[in-house]
Parts: structure tokens; sequence; C-alpha cells
């Protein structure tokens, strides 16, 4: 793997939440073009790592961090990085669907509004583009003015990929975004993530194993806030080296 | 104490019973005395009320002729408390809720806010009277009567936003933040359209407190019956054209006409505040 194919890397990632420690020493490599699952049970800092990478914990009050995360060359935790910047090039798609609510233009409008889009066609444009690489655009193609809280739950989480796609990031953190889903919408995003990443370096932290054996190209395991393992999605789930990882995957714990 | 006897005539079941009926009384209780004051205002004061009395202007101090320049002087009032205690509660609202660090001086602002409420309104009319009508030369007039008005209502408008600004779902404004939009622009256009709702019913209800204030006004606006032109004349408010016509003896029965009137302002206000938000809530649940 030579450097131009790396697109986020953590370097030795401490996190504290007042007292307690959430991130032990997280070094990962992140490549460009590539999905990469992080796995393990509930509270092993998964979550916590990926809202590390768009500076996310910076809202919650006590957090604390040491160490790198190097992206585009540069370690984002300094002060001086630009969370909107960073925050514009690295989307994220939330657990919980979260449109808010407005039309479902508005939605996908918002992000190029904000960063300074006005013309009509422009925005109009970014909105079907956006619709279509979520593959929402047939359904909701011709209703564009409805709120997009009548939508059913898989197509909100949809809309959420698109307002997403709709700022062009360079990567997408997807944190459990099928947790609150049925099969059949669990199967589309599973789908869509396939296809974006072509286009997108994607990250995603799913509790469900399988899932993370379909999509992604590598897995991280995390156990108590440490990554336990790291590699080909392949070789984690046929071939693991740890004892621990082994367990969680065969199901013994988790 | 006797247990035996104290046993034998209350039992859990009549205590129980006993205990229901006290608190049907009191609850009825509450309705009567509503229903009697509004019965007896309404019943006193109908008589006087037609067109002429809402639209005419006062004779004879108020003896003869109609309210309509009380009834001016109070929406002009109850105007510039509103334009002025809304903006500046919000504002409030929103730095306490979101920008404030959690600590004294955040608590101490906290506290002020609930103090503010807590005074009695004559001290604000005094207030008002030294601060607006003679330090800054506003005079009696619209302007000091509302501005003193405003501090009285203020502390309300900020605890109405503040409550309905913390109902706005946190992932509502996680989702703005992760598509890299600032600060403000999450407030201004996630966090403050959700939470307007709450602070619109909020700054109603204020209106309703405002609007029957006499203490804070009696300093503040002045007692003139002629329409203003501008806000810089001074007005005499409904209440207390009322309590003028009701303390003077002038007349009675203008006196309950005009309570007739206010208590009628008051209730459509508070109807108002509960349709709003009877209305944001059925549009809500349909969607959640």
């Amino acid at each position: 793997m030579g450097a131009e194919d790396i697109e986020i890397e953590s370097r030795n990632l401490n996190l504290w939440y007042g007292s307690a420690q959430a991130l032990k020493d997280v070094s990962i490599t992140i490549e460009k073009n590539r999905v990469t699952a992080l796995i393990g049970p509930s509270g092993c800092g998964k979550s916590t790592f990926i809202r590390c990478i768009n500076r996310m914990n910076d809202l919650i009050k006590g957090c604390r961090i040491t160490g790198k995360v190097l992206f585009e060359g540069r370690n984002i935790n300094e002060k001086d990085v630009d969370v909107v910047v960073l925050r514009k090039k690295i989307g994220m798609v939330f657990q919980k669907p979260n449109p808010f609510p407005m039309s479902i233009y508005d939605n996908i409008a918002y992000g190029p509004r904000i960063h300074g889009t006005q013309a009509k066609r422009e925005l109009d444009e970014v909105v079907e583009d956006s619709l279509k690489a979520a593959a929402l655009w047939d359904e909701v193609g011709g209703i564009l003015d409805k709120p997009a809280l009548d939508l059913s739950g898989g197509q909100q989480q949809r809309l959420c990929i698109a307002r997403t796609l709709a700022v062009k990031p360079d990567v997408i953190l997807f944190d459990e975004p099928c947790s609150a889903l049925d099969p059949i919408s669990t199967a589309r995003i599973e789908d869509l993530i396939n296809e974006l990443k072509h286009d997108y370096t994607i990250i995603i932290v799913t509790h469900n194993m399988q899932q993370a054996a379909r999509v992604s190209d590598h897995t991280a395991f995390f156990l108590l806030g440490e990554m336990i393992e790291f590699g080909e999605t392949k070789q984690i789930f046929e071939r693991p080296v740890e004892k621990s990882t082994e367990n969680y995957i065969t199901g013994r714990f988790g | 104490m006797n247990a035996v006897v104290r046993g034998r005539i209350f039992t859990p079941d009549t205590a129980d019973r006993a205990a229901g009926l006290l608190l049907w009384a009191s609850a009825a209780a509450t309705v009567l005395i509503l229903v009697y004051i509004i019965g007896t205002i309404a019943y006193r004061g109908i008589g006087v009320i037609d067109i002429s009395f809402i639209l005419d202007s006062p004779r004879m101090s108020g003896a003869e002729g109609g309210i309509f320049p009380a009834i001016t002087g109070t929406l002009c009032l109850v105007a510039v408390a509103i334009l002025t205690a809304g903006p500046v509660g919000v504002g409030a609202a929103v730095y306490l809720t979101e920008y404030a660090p959690d600590n004294a001086v955040t608590h101490i602002i906290t506290f002020g806010v609930e103090c503010l409420a807590g005074i009695p309104s004559i001290v604000i009319g005094l207030f008002g009277y030294a601060f607006l009508v003679v330090y800054l030369g506003f005079g009696f007039s619209i302007l000091s009567g509302g501005l003193a008005l405003m501090f009285m209502i203020l502390p309300w408008t900020v605890r109405a936003s503040e409550e309905a600004i913390k109902t706005v779902p946190g992932d509502l404004k996680e989702g703005s933040l992760a598509l890299g939009a600032t600060k403000w622009q999450t407030i201004r256009q996630v966090v403050i359209p959700n939470a307007l709702p709450g602070i619109t019913t909020g700054v109603i209800l204020g209106t309703g407190k405002a609007i029957g204030e006499t203490a804070v006004i009696m300093y503040t606006a002045g007692s003139s019956l002629l329409l203003p032109e501008s806000i810089f004349e001074p007005v005499r408010a409904l209440p207390y054209h009322l309590y003028i016509l009701a303390s003077e003896g002038i007349s009675d029965e203008m006196a309950y006409g005009s309570a007739a009137v206010l208590l009628g302002m008051v209730l459509t206000i508070n109807l108002t505040a509960v349709t709003i938000q009877r209305y944001f809530q059925a549009r809500s649940g349909l969607r959640h």
C-alpha cells in the first residue's frame, strides 16, 4: 500500500470522557476508496473512534484527546484546523435517520446552501444527482416538496446519505446506519455502500458481523477501547489472529 | 388517640372516599371561582358593551362614551413589549442553552432571570418611572410603558424559549454540524425554527400577562385619554382606565364594561396560545 492510497491514519489515539478512558492507543490506517468496518461489542469505542475523525466529540463536555488523526497530511486534532472544512470533506450518516423537518428538496440543498450555493439551477442539479447516487430519485423525484419526515425509515436514511453526498465529501462515516432499519431497507443501504465505495472512502461502524463481512474490505475489531486486530475482512473472519477476535466473531460474547 | 375507634371510623375505604370527595371539591372550587368571576363581570358588563362602546372615545372622564383610546393604548403597549421581549428573550435563551459554559457566571444569570420574574410589578413600575420616564427622558409614553412591560415579561419569554430550545432533538443539531454547518447556521436554520412553536406560545402567554398589568404602566405610560400619534405619547391602558373608573367612582357600569372587554382580550390570547400549541403538537405527533 503506497502513501497515495492512504486516506486517514490515526496514531496512538487516546480519548477520555472525564476520567474514563474510551480509546487506548488506537493506530489504524484507512485506505482510499475502500470500505473499512469497525466491529466490536457495545461500549468498545468504535463509535467514539469514528466521531474522532470528523471531530464530533468536540460537542461533548469533558472529552479529552491525545494522539493524532492524519487527514490530507495534517493532524486534525490541532487547534487551528477548521472543523467546518473538515466536516465538509468528511461526511457522517447517523444511527437513527435524522432528516430535518423540512421538504425533501431542502434537506438535500441544506449543505450546499450553507456552503454558499444559491443558484436555483445549480441546487436542482445537486439535489437530483445526490438523490440518484443514493438510489432514492426513482421514489421521491416527483415529490421533492413533500416533508422528509413523511418518508419511511429506510427512505429517510437514504435521504440522509443523499444529504451527505450533496456536500461532495471525500470520506463518509457510517455510524451503525442500519440499526434502526428493517432487513429490506438494510439490504438497500448495503448495496448503496458497495456502489459508493468507487467514489468515496467509507468507514462503517456496525453491530452486525454479517454486514461487516458483506460490505467491507478491511475490518478492525475493537474491545474495551483498544483496537485488537485489523486486517483484510476475509482474513479477520476466516483466520483471526487474536483469540478475542475469534471469540467475538464466533459469537462467544458480545 | 384511640386506635380501635380510629380504625372503626376511618377505615381505609372511608378515607379513600373522603379523600376523593375533598379533592373533587378543590377542583370544583377552582372552576367555580373562575366561572363566578367571569359570570359576574360578563353579567354586569355586557349591558354597556356595543359597537360604540368599543369604537368611541370616552366623554366626561369615561362616565359616558367608549373605551377606544384605552384599547388602543393597551394594544400599543403590548406590541412594544412583545417586539422587544421576543428578540431579547430568545437571544438570552439561545445563549444560555447553546453557548454559556457550565460555570458560576451562567448560574448567576439563570438565577437572575428567576429573580427578575419574582420582582413585584409595582417595583418594576417605580423603576420604569425612575429609569425610563425620568432618567432616559422618555416621559410618560407608550415607549416607557412598553419597555417596563418588557422587563416584566422578559423572564417568562426567556424561560419558555429555553424550554422550547431544549426540546429540539440533539441528532438534528448533529446532522447539521456534520454537514459542515457552523454553530450559528445550525441555531438559525435548525434549532430556532424547530423551537418556534414553543417560543411563540411562551411569548403569547407573556402577552396575556402583560395585557392585564396595571401597576407597571400607571407610572410609565401615563393616563391620557387621547389617541396616541407616536410611541412617544402617553396612553391610558385598559386596566388602568378600569381602575380609575372604579376607584374614583366615575361609573361602575363603565368599569364593568371595560373589565369584560379586558377579560375577553385575555381569554382570546390564552385560547390562541393553546390552539397554536395543539396545532404543532398534533403535527409533530403525525410525523414522528
